[in-house]
């Protein structure tokens, strides 16, 4: 049961976020602006990141959420998805992926984890500094995110069949007030 | 020096925002709507939360500066801030205060760690359900923050009088995005 009275249609965040719609605001554009951006990054590898901080904060609810929405923005390949959580080095994804998603786990840690070694590692797979900071900015982030829902203690559905839709509506429609403010698909 | 290329001599979360505009506008609407929207917590008790949970989390940037705006907006009561940050059990503050700190360090672990004790703990005290969300989302919020900010390598000045002046800005001016210099 949430900490917190929140309306119990709403799964996650969703029902924080109708619960404090001031604050809902600039997260969920911050969630557009970090995640839907094409520019260095793909959507689906900045899902993946997103989907490999959450695993590693154990925040159910987060990392089944994004998990979906990577698969989907990767034409459906769940097995990869699953890979990337439990042992992105032996994925086939790219170098430079594994580079990001080596220094997105040092900052689930701990900002200071992350050593210059890390990032001249990235660098020389072809990640810009751009790529490094969205990198850091999705791992903060979702550190924000995992611990809102599990800090207040947030339904999770564990039906995992309810997570696709969702992440299809956020994938077609983007991040926003609609994902609470509308009937939930 | 910072792991990429920021603009020299500016430090900490505004060389970062500086750099990522298109993010950093929306950190700074979500710290300023937490921290001086309104709320039943002064904004006093809010910064002392952000400072504390950055104190934990070990990022001396966050920390001192939330710390200097805490001490201004204080007002005659500077002290309280260090003597929470030296140790919470023993600093005079409200129960209510105290319970929404101690889950604000429960959350700075991770989420997981809040229990229905604490939350029992802070309703006894009389905290409301907005005062317990505020709580938890700060301390996520700069769970964000401090990584954001040593995760990046950004500039971390070491004199406390350059801390002061921030700490006057933020209670003066709250938190408006940094424009870029020309």
């Amino acid at each position: 049961m949430p900490h917190i009275q929140v309306n119990k249609d709403l799964p996650g965040i969703r029902s924080l976020m109708a619960f404090s719609p001031r604050t809902a605001e600039p997260m969920g554009a911050l969630a557009e602006a970090l995640l839907r951006s094409s520019d260095g990054m793909t959507p689906g590898e900045r899902e993946l990141i997103a989907t490999y901080v959450s695993y590693l904060n154990d925040c159910f609810y987060c990392h089944h959420s994004h998990g979906e929405l990577a698969c989907y923005y990767l034409g459906g390949d769940r097995e990869l998805v699953d890979q990337v959580r439990k042992d992105y080095t032996s994925a086939p994804i790219s170098a430079k992926l594994k580079a990001l998603l080596n220094i997105a786990g040092k900052v689930q840690k701990g900002g200071k984890q992350v050593t210059p070694a890390d990032v001249e590692n990235a660098r020389s797979q072809g990640a810009t500094d751009k790529d490094i900071h969205d990198a850091v900015l999705i791992a903060a982030a979702f550190c924000m995110f995992n611990r809102y829902v599990d800090g207040l203690a947030s339904e999770a559905p564990t039906d995992l069949s309810s997570y696709g839709p969702r992440a299809r509506q956020v994938a077609e429609k983007g991040y926003g007030s609609h994902i609470y403010a509308n009937q939930q698909p | 020096m910072a792991h990429i290329e920021v603009a020299e001599g500016i430090p900490g979360i505004r060389s970062l925002v500086l750099f990522r505009p298109e993010t950093g506008e929306h950190l700074y609407k979500l710290v300023q709507a937490l921290l001086r929207g309104p709320s039943s917590l002064t904004e006093a008790e809010r910064e002392l939360i952000a400072a504390y949970v950055s104190h934990r989390n070990g990022c001396s940037f966050c920390m001192n500066s939330h710390a200097a705006a805490a001490r201004c907006l204080y007002g005659n009561k500077t002290a309280l801030v260090d003597e929470v940050l030296e140790d919470l059990q023993r600093a005079p503050v409200n129960a209510v205060l105290r319970s929404l700190l101690r889950i604000a360090g429960k959350v700075q672990v991770s989420g997981r760690e809040v229990s229905q004790e604490d939350i029992d703990d802070a309703r006894h005290a009389g905290a409301t359900d907005g005062e317990i969300h505020e709580a938890v989302l700060i301390a996520a919020t700069f769970s964000l923050f401090n990584r954001y900010v040593d995760g990046l390598a950004s500039l971390t000045p070491e004199d406390p009088a350059e801390y002061a002046v921030m700490g006057k800005r933020m209670a003066e001016n709250g938190y408006v995005l940094p424009a870029k210099k020309s």
